[in-house]
């Protein structure tokens, strides 16, 4: 649980870039239970058998009174882990789930979407089903069959448009979808991790595609918990944690408080220590760009930044890593040195990680503990955290190892027989 | 990467705030809802039939061999149809349109569950699941009364003005039809032994609607037993196709039932399952999603 202080009421959000623009979502006070059988009832014997034995059931509070408002040409994000709810307001806000209590209230037509795709039927062509989608999005067929050929067209997909989908690729599919959905014109659109499709090129035009419609004025609810995206598209964001709004405003704000709320405590899996004196505010990796990004290519620089917020006085503080592998097994250990003279730091100062590595990884997956310490105090580790940071290495051959460490090896012709 | 883009460049129409009240059976205005009823029911038509080497013919290959067969064996070893001129011809008229209700009632079952991705993931009108699963029986059933139809004719069965009737006893039909398919698709959601269910109380319909053996042949069936069976709804759909399409002369209903007022408990049970149908469903539809 991050902090009561961070919640903040939407009326308190100051960032507004749509300023002054009409309401196109407004959520009042959202309340939203799933009734858990701890006996799943499934068939008409054991209700038969037991008729009058007690239905148990354990309630879930997906969400928990959720208010907020997002303004008419507003691009939104809303981030959260898994199990926080955002899926369950987003499917409510898509008309999907009934809510418990509360009121819903959206101006324009929305495409009724949450994924990619869905109501494609895989017997019948691209033609046929750009037809059937676009009618579930609320447009007439002769609408949507005079509005098919740029459809296809975006999609890059003329030469298969009598296709079966079964015949499709995954990408293909995608590109079909996307295509539909932004020809559909919906008022607004509610998306569930969608941005990363397709090549490079269709991606590109993706993002143009958003451009457009943020010019156009269209309203974007977009639900990830790829906080690069957020920070990337959206004017505005919103964290939610256990089905309540920890924090809504800028995007780079949302960001940190997401990953705050990542590191401390709730995870069983992130073993946090000694907070009493300090906390990790935020680590995450950059490029070379100075952007937060989640993957590394091959060979290219780990840059490790982050945050630091001291809670007790202390002359200095130390930093150090361990990076492991998928298996948990220790690739190495590295960190800040050993000077003597700290700087001499208070409470509510705050000190800034920055730790670049050269990278040697082979491709995959990898994790960084993460240890700070007062300093000079070399007893105890006053704060230590667990897999503070997991990250891809991706690109080129796959290889036996964790490390290609720098070598020379060539091979001469000795001798001919 | 010229290819323009598909965003219509209308100005934003200022938009009013509208309540959301969540998923229901008829979801999206009514427009929305026929358009996809009658794209979902066609395109499934099309993708049976037409996906298929001899396509629509396999859909009459069904019905014409149970009619072989049951031809067979109560006008040649049973000797119940033999006594009848038109036995043939009943008989035919009876499987087509029990094949209708038993084909689009079986389908319906499994419709909301099978269509699972649309419904978690798309605000959907859910009612348009298990009509699209009836409508697309109903086409079928279209083309198989031409069959039918061909084969009155050319048992010489003297056209009626009452053959202009027929068309309500369809609409009869077609509205008990979707209303048990409307019953158990949505019952399948919590139970799964409905389908095993309704396969077995399928069967029984059969049996119990007078389509293998006549009504009102000299000692055959007991008063009683015809009174019992016209409680059966679609048993007195069936005995007034009869009594419009091949004979004037065969019991109508009401003699059957032994007098009009003996129709009642019939009426009254397609009613009930009428009302029913559409108090559970939109009970329901809101939760389907979740049930899932």
């Amino acid at each position: 649980m991050a902090s009561e202080e961070t919640v903040l009421e939407p009326s308190r959000v100051q960032s507004d870039p749509a300023g002054g623009s009409r309401p196109a979502i407004v959520v009042e006070d959202l309340h939203k239970s799933f009734r858990i059988p701890t006996n799943r009832v499934d068939s008409l014997k054991e209700r038969a058998v037991r008729p009058f034995a007690p239905r148990e059931y354990r309630e879930l509070h997906a969400l928990d009174g959720v208010s907020f408002e997002i303004r008419q040409g507003e691009f939104f994000g809303i981030v959260g882990r898994n199990g926080s709810g955002k899926s369950t307001l987003l499917k409510l806000l898509a008309s999907i789930y009934r809510a418990d209590g509360g009121r819903i209230r959206i101006a324009g037509r929305l495409a009724p979407f949450i994924e990619l795709g869905v109501g494609f039927n895989h017997d019948l062509t691209a033609r046929e089903n750009v037809v059937l989608n676009g009618v579930m999005m609320g447009l007439t067929p002769a609408e949507m069959r005079r509005r098919l050929d740029p459809v296809i067209e975006f999609a890059e997909l003329e030469d298969f448009a009598d296709l079966k989908l079964k015949n499709y690729s995954s990408g293909m599919l995608v590109r079909l979808a996307f295509a539909v959905m932004m020809e559909a014109d919906a008022d607004v659109l509610l998306i569930d991790e969608v941005l990363a499709v397709g090549d490079a090129a269709f991606q590109q035009k993706c993002a143009d595609a958003f451009h457009e419609m943020k010019a156009a004025g269209k309203t974007i609810v977009l639900v990830t918990h790829d906080m690069a995206t957020v920070e990337q598209y959206c004017h505005r964001a919103m964290l939610i944690a256990d089905g309540r709004i920890q924090h809504i405003g800028e995007p780079g704000e949302v960001g940190r408080e997401y990953l705050r709320l990542n590191f401390e405590g709730g995870d069983a899996s992130k073993l946090t220590s000694g907070t009493k004196d300090l906390r990790l505010d935020g680590l995450w990796l950059e490029n070379a760009a100075g952007e937060r990004v989640e993957n590394l290519e091959r060979g290219e620089e780990l840059v490790i930044r982050g945050s630091l917020e001291v809670l007790r006085e202390t002359p200095g503080v130390r930093v150090g890593f361990t990076l492991i592998d998928e298996n948990g097994h220790g690739v190495f250990q590295f960190g800040t040195g050993t000077d003597e003279d700290g700087p001499g730091l208070g409470p509510g100062d705050r000190v800034a990680i920055d730790s670049r590595v050269e990278n040697l990884l082979t491709p995959g997956r990898y994790f960084l503990h993460f240890g700070a310490q007062r300093y000079p105090d070399p007893k105890a580790t006053v704060l230590h955290v667990e897999r503070a940071l997991g990250f891809h290495v991706f690109g080129g051959a796959p290889s036996q190892g964790v490390v290609e460490l720098p070598h020379a090896t060539e091979l001469e012709v000795e001798g001919r027989g | 990467m010229s290819a323009p883009s598909p965003i219509a460049q209308s100005a934003p129409a200022p938009a009013e705030l509208r309540e959301v009240h969540g998923p229901s059976a008829l979801g999206g205005g009514p427009r929305r809802f026929f358009d996809l009823l009658w794209l979902m029911s066609a395109t499934e038509f099309k993708r049976v039939y037409f996906g298929t080497v001899f396509g629509y013919l396999w859909s009459l290959v069904r019905p014409l061999m149970l009619f072989g067969v049951l031809l067979f064996v109560f006008t040649q070893v049973f000797k119940v149809g033999s006594s009848l001129h038109n036995y043939p011809v009943l008989l035919l008229l009876g499987i087509v349109q029990y094949t209708f209700f038993q084909e689009a009632t079986t389908s319906a079952v499994t419709s909301v569950v099978g269509q699972e991705g649309v419904v978690r993931k798309t605000q959907f009108p859910r009612l348009v699941i298990p009509l699209a699963t009836v409508l697309t029986a109903f086409f079928n059933f279209c083309l198989n009364l031409v069959v039918v139809f061909a084969f009155i004719l050319a048992w010489g069965v003297e056209p009626m003005w009452t053959w202009l009737l027929f068309p309500v006893a369809v609409a009869a039909l077609f509205v008990l039809t979707a209303a048990v398919s409307m019953i158990l698709s949505v019952l399948f959601v919590r139970f799964r032994d409905v389908a095993i269910i309704w396969t077995v109380l399928a069967q029984v319909l059969f049996y119990a609607t007078p389509i293998l053996y006549p009504l009102g042949l000299e000692d055959f069936l007991s008063e009683t037993v015809e009174n019992l069976l016209m409680l059966n709804p679609l048993a007195v759909i069936f005995e007034q196709v009869r009594v419009w399409m091949l004979e004037s002369s065969a019991p109508s209903p009401a003699e059957a039932a032994g007098g009009a007022l003996h129709l009642l408990p019939a009426l009254a049970i397609y009613v009930g399952v009428c009302a029913f149908a559409v108090w559970i469903f939109n009970r329901e539809a809101p939760r389907v999603a979740e049930e899932l």
